[in-house]
């Protein structure tokens, strides 16, 4: 057992460890960031004297080796554009992000998981095909389509909410509403599709059979099985948030963590670049090990040696 | 086993001709649409009567038994009555079905591993039985699971209550069934093919349980399988069934003594076209018909070698032979002459 976590734990590290590494080669090797952040027309004398104060003129490996020291002293490196530590300024974006992703995660999952269980227990009905054209629909149509619509309603149009920015909590549910629609329509389908399947297996005819009522049958058989998959896919969802707040952010000007990647990838801000991956990167890895861990523990035939 | 015959007889005298049967099917009819797969069955099961349905798949035999209880999916209707000592159940409210399954009803099914929630661990699932029908909640809960595991044959019963279906055998699986079957204490224990997806060895051990367990009890029995010679073990009383009807029905003794249907003759092995393949079931030629191709008369017509214009004119009703035993063959009477010079 504790073999096992060690395995794992090494093999999340190497996988973050991959990713930061081939953001970093992938960072410098495009194109020159002293030159991006300096301008074309800046002196060579000047461009030199940059790339030695950030140690760009080293070998990639070996910046790489320093990087690496540097975040194992819990150093995450200093913004090429004006020098300040990236670890405060990355978090207080992570903050703002996580304003909208929470509630919008927390919507989608409520509303994906009940209309998704909604619709099995009523299978082959046309309220379960109203609600699998509502999951299609929410799941065709991509986040910035689904975002620009709801502006050009419900800001431009009606001008009841802000179409960008975050000055209230008002700006906050447009893109609340346009992340959690497409989380809600993935897990719809996925909760009805697992609830359906777990509904056609003999226990729950043998649950029937020893007299619980079919409300019973549901909530102590039916949902505890279809929950394992339901669960993975949350997980997954999870650990791909900070990635799909790229383009709902910026199609709400929302000054996330999002944001924050392209205006950094564009000004070739490597350390706030890296960092962000780097987080997003331990995120996705941690959440994969969590959902290792939940399955485990809502599905017993994962569990080994019991005997 | 062949000795607790005496029993059983001893057990049904105890019911006096004519009181009320535990209980009475009156014309069960199961359609899919508008096509039967159950027609108008007539059955009484006795108190303390163990009675045995056979057939080949797609008989009708699960879903008979599953309309009784009110558990087949919405798109098959159910007609008739289903009479429990008196009280029709057929279209009772859940509320009062519930009270019945696993109650005066108990129900197994064949593929204990699947029958089984695999996320629950096996004490509990009986536990829920425990609680549903008799109240027993907490430690009185607990005992009674393991004095039931005990009762079905399982070692080591306080451990393996803690166990999950994966971690038992086909066979303790289906004690497990059982002793959750028998929570309830019900006065008909039904038990749908409870040994096909086991070993053969296994097959004759759990055949054994269900036998004592229901003498011990005194319950009434309902055993479905495919096989005549595995009712015949345990069964007073045997019924053919074939595409949503009955065949023939009698005691065990004058089924096997003077079959008196063609389809039962085919079954124990004894008609004449079986004479290439030993083995009982698969030698009937053809197969049972589905029910949107269902012959106007008799359904084993198509099938039956002893056929003739008039088996295809209308349907054949059970008629009498004696006390015991009916059959649904026109030519019922004829047959143990036509057996000796083969079919026509
Ligand atoms: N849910 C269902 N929907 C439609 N038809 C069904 C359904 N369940 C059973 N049937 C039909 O009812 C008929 C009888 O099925 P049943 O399961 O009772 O047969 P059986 O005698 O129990 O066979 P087996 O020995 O294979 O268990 C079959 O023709 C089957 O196709
Ligand atoms: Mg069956």
């Amino acid at each position: 057992m504790l073999l096992f976590a060690t395995k794992r734990v090494a093999r999340a590290i190497l996988t973050v460890l991959i990713v930061v590494g081939c953001a970093f080669a992938a960072l410098r090797l495009s194109s020159d960031p002293a030159l991006v952040v300096l301008g074309p027309d800046a002196p060579p004398s000047a461009v030199a004297a940059f790339r030695a104060a950030w140690g760009l003129d080293q070998p990639l490996w070996q910046q790489f080796f320093y990087y690496i020291a540097g975040l194992l002293r819990g150093e995450f490196g200093r913004s090429l554009l004006n020098g300040a530590d990236v670890l405060p300024l990355v978090g207080s974006r992570v903050l703002v992000t996580l304003e909208i992703m929470i509630p919008a995660l927390a919507i989608g999952i409520l509303v994906g998981v009940s209309a998704g269980a909604y619709a099995a227990l009523r299978h082959n009905t046309p309220k379960d095909r109203l609600v699998m054209m509502g999951a299609v629909a929410g799941f065709t149509v991509p986040h910035f389509v689904l975002g620009l619509v709801l502006v050009l309603i419900f800001a431009v149009h009606l001008g009841w909410l802000p179409s960008g920015g975050n000055d209230s909590w008002r700006s906050a549910i447009l893109p609340v509403v346009t992340l959690s629609t497409g989380w809600a329509a993935v897990l719809a389908r996925f909760t009805r599709s697992s609830v359906v399947e777990v509904l056609g297996q003999p226990y729950i005819r043998t649950a029937s059979a020893k007299g619980l009522l079919w409300r019973a049958v549901i909530i102590r058989h039916a949902l505890p099985n279809a929950a394992i998959p339901v669960v993975t896919t949350i997980g997954f969802m999870v650990g791909g948030l900070l990635a799909g707040a790229v383009v709902t952010e910026s199609v709400f000007s929302w000054p996330g963590l999002g944001q924050l990647i392209v205006t950094s990838v564009a000004a070739r801000d490597v350390a706030v670049v890296q960092c962000v991956l780097l987080l997003v990167a331990t995120a996705m890895v941690l959440s994969n090990m969590t959902v290792d861990f939940l399955y485990t523990l809502l599905d017993p035939r994962l569990r080994g040696g019991r005997h | 086993m062949k000795g607790s015959r005496g029993d059983r007889l001893s057990s049904a005298d105890r019911d006096p001709a004519g009181a009320t049967p535990l209980l009475e099917l009156r014309g069960l009819t199961v359609s899919v649409g508008h096509l039967p797969v159950v027609a108008g069955l007539n059955l009484k099961i006795a108190r303390g009567e163990a009675v045995g349905i056979v057939g080949e798949s797609g008989s009708g035999k699960s879903v008979t038994w599953l309309a009784v209880l009110g558990l087949l999916p919405g798109s098959l209707a159910v007609e008739g009555e289903a009479l429990l000592e008196a009280e029709n159940i057929i279209g009772a409210s859940e509320q009062r079905l519930s009270q019945v399954r696993g109650g005066r009803v108990g129900l197994i099914f064949q593929d204990p591993i699947s029958s089984l929630n695999p996320v629950q661990r096996v004490g509990a699932q009986v536990i829920e039985a425990l609680r549903l029908h008799r109240g027993l909640r907490g430690y009185a809960a607990r005992t009674e699971a393991r004095r039931l595991f005990e009762l079905v044959g399982i070692p080591d019963a306080e451990r393996r209550l803690d166990r999950y279906p994966h971690e038992l055998s086909g066979g303790q699986n289906q004690r497990v069934m059982i002793a959750m079957a028998l929570a309830g204490e019900p006065e008909l224990l039904v038990a749908d093919e409870p040994t096909t997806a086991l070993d053969v060895t296994i097959q004759a051990q759990i055949l054994a349980l269900i036998e004592r367990l229901r003498r011990e009890m005194n319950m009434s029995l309902v055993l479905i399988s495919h096989d005549l010679s595995v009712v015949a073990e345990v069964c007073d009383r045997i019924v053919v069934m074939y595409a949503g009807q009955i065949m023939e029905t009698g005691s065990t003794r004058s089924l096997f003594a003077s079959p008196s249907h063609p389809y039962t003759k085919g079954l124990l092995g004894a008609a004449p076209v079986l004479a290439q393949k030993p083995q009982r079931l698969a030698s009937i030629r053809g197969h049972v018909p589905e029910p949107w191709n269902m012959p106007p008369g008799c359904p084993f017509e198509p099938r039956c070698p002893y056929a003739m214009p008039a088996c295809s004119a209308a349907r054949p009703l059970l008629s009498n032979l004696a006390p015991d035993h009916q059959s649904a063959c026109i030519r019922a009477g004829e047959l143990p002459a036509l057996a000796r010079h083969g079919p026509t």
